[in-house]
């Protein structure tokens, strides 16, 4: 809004000058109330939260480093020997150091490392869910946008029904379905993969209401159906954006299935909790290291295949 | 479609011979990726063992949960003494609170008690020597007077003959088990009990009516306190229902999410002015900063949690630490992207009137940034107050936990539905909210 807008007739430049003199003392009133109402929120939270927080932050602030000296090994190299189930000279009988108890034999002496495996586990419940979940956003996402579909109660069911999937709380999924299909990884699968059709078809029916519609329209005239005007004019100026979006979406799936798995869904999630809650340093250092490797490679990976697939046009993180 | 004859097809294949003579890769790619997904999804479904794992699910366990969620049930005991009279016994915990009459049983003159199941149609008559099941359109007595229950006549199909008890299934409305000196009944009601009372209060199982005028004008229950604040305290320290805590809990849950994003975008901001690099030349320092951003996001929030937990202990404050932590690194990063992709011939026209730094950025860059980072900054925090749930769950306070402490009783999935209700109805009204702001500030519509 400009002074010329509100008011067109003004003319001098004393005028204008007090007209300007006001708006931004408007706009500073606003900024500072603005602010007042912030620190007042910041400050009432840091007290909310520091009084219902079991260890209050001044009085842990100093032990903060008591409890990070423990993740430094004594040895270090048995950050090395937990990574690769090599068995450690520290080993006494406990839990803390019984790296080559873990070993996964898969043929005679060759062994896969109990983390590594734990960690495939963790990336499959990521890519499969990712996989599963493209398969059901990538019809619901046509469904949803307007340009494709004319029928406003089935775009707004869609559209209502994939709010609901990205809006309900994963862990629910995973408790009830962990109920019935026993402790492991495909509760966290299924939790994710609901998930992820409500975040991906979000994203997909917004690229698929902005594509150009000029196929649309020849196919149309040509007196293509429906099936075919969405499989031969919108899915090949969709899918490149889709497959952008999908590995981004595996990415943050990685971290999900790691979460999940912490809250009974098996997989490396699990293994750091215990880990981590029970002060086996070593072992948290080598469960972190590897976790920090893969999501670091799968980043990279799919930001590499992004730019191959749609250029270098950025792409913003979405969850 | 039209027909095109050959002479045609052929010059329209001369014209746009890429569209017609494409490379290997380009005809066959995508199918290729198709088959590897398929091989890929078959792997996956022998690596997690799916068909054993389905066959092996309590499928019928879904049902039952799912309408856990929503109802609720009574357990009454009946004993049959020797002496012939029948006692009827409640759980120590009933929702019908501690002196329960409720209509649907029926003590009969000849002594003894009718229980509706459902309607008239689903009854269970208790006497000495024989208990009536009606049900399905049959009455099939049971004898206990012998040693062991026997079934007179044929045993339909809904009933099963255990060697000391008989189990009648009802369906959804409940069943019955019944041995030789009790019957034991289960009764399933559509809702949630005591849902504003528990039976420990004094305003449990009254009308609305004489709730609210007991509040508005009636004498004291207790002396020293107002009736209007005793029926809060009820309400909200509800021994079932646990409102209070629910409520708090949920409330830590949106402050975790608001601290941490709010400090992750405090952190963020300055950081990503020096890892920007068409403001900060320094490519070093940029590099640096970029990659401890990328560091942040990548040890996930869930170990920045555990590790926090075991520092402060457990609560909102671990939460909101590895909040802050990961969103110094998601904002840090979408900041600086945002920085670089400015226009930057405003900050040439300041600096060309010989400005300071500090003006330059002040008036050169903020005005085009400010958008993109409050945006930015909403976008995060809506989506923390739905991440927050699982942090939550692994200790770090909040809701999270709570919900995950009920579904592991497995007894309380009503709660789990109240809860889960009121998750949705926060992460909704932010949404909203959140949008609306959103556009307000980008100036854009909202669709």
């Amino acid at each position: 809004m400009t002074i010329a807008d509100t008011q067109p007739h003004m003319q001098s430049t004393e005028e204008i000058g007090t007209a300007w003199g006001r708006m931004v003392a408007k706009r500073r009133f606003y900024t500072v109330l603005g602010l007042v109402i912030l620190i007042a929120a910041f400050v009432s939270s840091v007290r909310f939260a520091d009084e219902s927080n079991a260890g209050h932050f001044f009085d842990r602030l100093p032990h903060l480093f008591d409890f990070l000296s423990w993740l430094i090994p004594k040895d270090w190299n048995d950050v090395w020997r937990a990574l690769f189930d090599i068995a450690s000279v520290n080993d006494k009988g406990g839990e803390e150091f019984n790296f080559d108890k873990g070993r996964v034999y898969v043929w005679g002496a060759f062994y896969i490392p109990e983390y590594f495996e734990l960690m495939i586990v963790t990336i499959n419940v990521a890519l499969i869910s990712t996989i599963v979940a493209f398969v059901f956003a990538v019809p619901l996402s046509f469904f949803a946008a307007r340009n494709l579909t004319r029928s406003w109660p089935l775009r707004v069911f869609t559209k209502r029904l994939m709010e609901f999937l990205r809006a309900f709380p994963e862990i629910v999924i995973a408790g009830l379905f962990s109920a019935i299909l026993s402790i492991g990884p495909v509760a966290a699968i299924i939790a994710i993969t609901l998930h992820t059709i409500g975040a991906l078809g979000k994203l997909f029916y917004e690229v698929a209401e902005n594509i150009d519609m000029k196929p649309h329209e020849g196919m149309k005239a040509v007196g293509a159906n429906w099936w075919e005007r969405v499989r031969f004019a919108a899915l090949p100026q969709v899918l490149p954006n889709f497959t952008s979006y999908a590995l981004l979406r595996l990415e943050i799936n990685v971290r999900a299935s790691t979460i999940i798995g912490a809250v009974g869904g098996g997989g490396i999630g699990e293994e750091l909790k215990l880990s981590i809650s029970r002060g086996f340093g070593a072992k948290t250092m080598a469960l972190v290291l590897l976790l920090f490797v893969t999501i670091v490679a799968v980043d990279q990976f799919s930001a590499w295949l992004r730019r191959r697939l749609v250029g270098e046009q950025a792409f913003l993180l979405q969850h | 479609m039209t027909v095109i004859d050959a002479n045609r097809m052929n010059e329209i294949e001369a014209r746009y011979p890429d569209y017609f003579h494409r490379s290997f890769r380009q005809r066959f790619g995508g199918l290729m990726i198709l088959i590897a997904t398929l091989l890929y999804s078959l792997y996956a479904v022998w690596f997690f063992d799916l068909p054993k794992l389905f066959a092996e699910a309590h499928w019928e366990r879904v049902g039952i949960y799912l309408s856990q969620w929503v109802s609720y049930d009574v357990q009454p005991e009946f004993r049959i003494e020797d002496d012939g009279s029948i006692e009827v016994r409640y759980p120590r915990f009933s929702p019908l609170g501690d002196n329960p009459h409720p209509d649907w049983l029926v003590n009969n003159p000849d002594g003894s008690i009718t229980v509706s199941i459902s309607g008239t149609s689903r009854t269970v008559t208790v006497s000495k020597n024989k208990t009536i099941v009606t049900a399905h359109g049959v009455s099939v007595p049971v004898e206990v007077s012998s040693g062991a229950p026997k079934v007179i006549g044929p045993v339909p199909g809904w009933m099963t003959v255990y060697d000391d008890n008989v189990l009648a299934d009802l369906g959804f409305a409940g069943n019955v088990s019944i041995s030789v000196d009790r019957v034991k009944i289960r009764k399933r009601f559509i809702g949630w009990a005591n849902f504003i009372f528990d039976t420990q209060s004094s305003f449990f199982d009254k009308p609305a009516g004489e709730v609210i005028g007991l509040i508005i004008s009636g004498p004291r229950i207790k002396p020293d306190q107002s009736n209007l604040s005793l029926a809060f305290d009820d309400i909200w320290n509800n021994s079932e229902w646990q409102h209070g805590d629910v409520w708090t809990k949920l409330f830590q849950t949106i402050v975790m999410a608001f601290l941490g994003t709010l400090l992750g975008s405090l952190a963020a901001f300055p950081l990503a002015f020096m890892a920007a690099r068409n403001i900060t030349p320094n490519r070093l320092l940029n590099q640096i900063l970029k990659r401890f951003f990328d560091f942040l996001r990548s040890v996930d929030m869930l170990i920045w949690a555990l590790f926090l937990t075991r520092a402060f202990g457990p609560g909102p404050l671990a939460g909101s630490g590895a909040i802050f932590l990961t969103e110094t690194g998601t904002l840090g990063k979408l900041y600086s992207e945002g920085l670089e992709n400015i226009d930057n011939k405003p900050r040439e026209g300041i600096q060309s009137t010989g400005a300071q730094t500090v003006l330059v950025h002040r008036y050169g860059i903020m005005p085009q940034i400010v958008p993109v980072i409050v945006s930015q900054t909403l976008y995060q925090w809506e989506s923390n107050v739905r991440g927050a749930t699982i942090i939550g769950a692994v200790g770090a306070g909040g809701i999270g936990l709570k919900l995950w402490e009920a579904m592991r009783t497995n007894a309380n999935w009503e709660n789990v539905a109240y809860m889960v209700i009121l998750i949705l109805i926060v992460v909704f009204l932010f949404d909203a909210a959140s949008n609306a702001l959103r556009h307000r500030l980008m100036g854009t519509k909202a669709h």
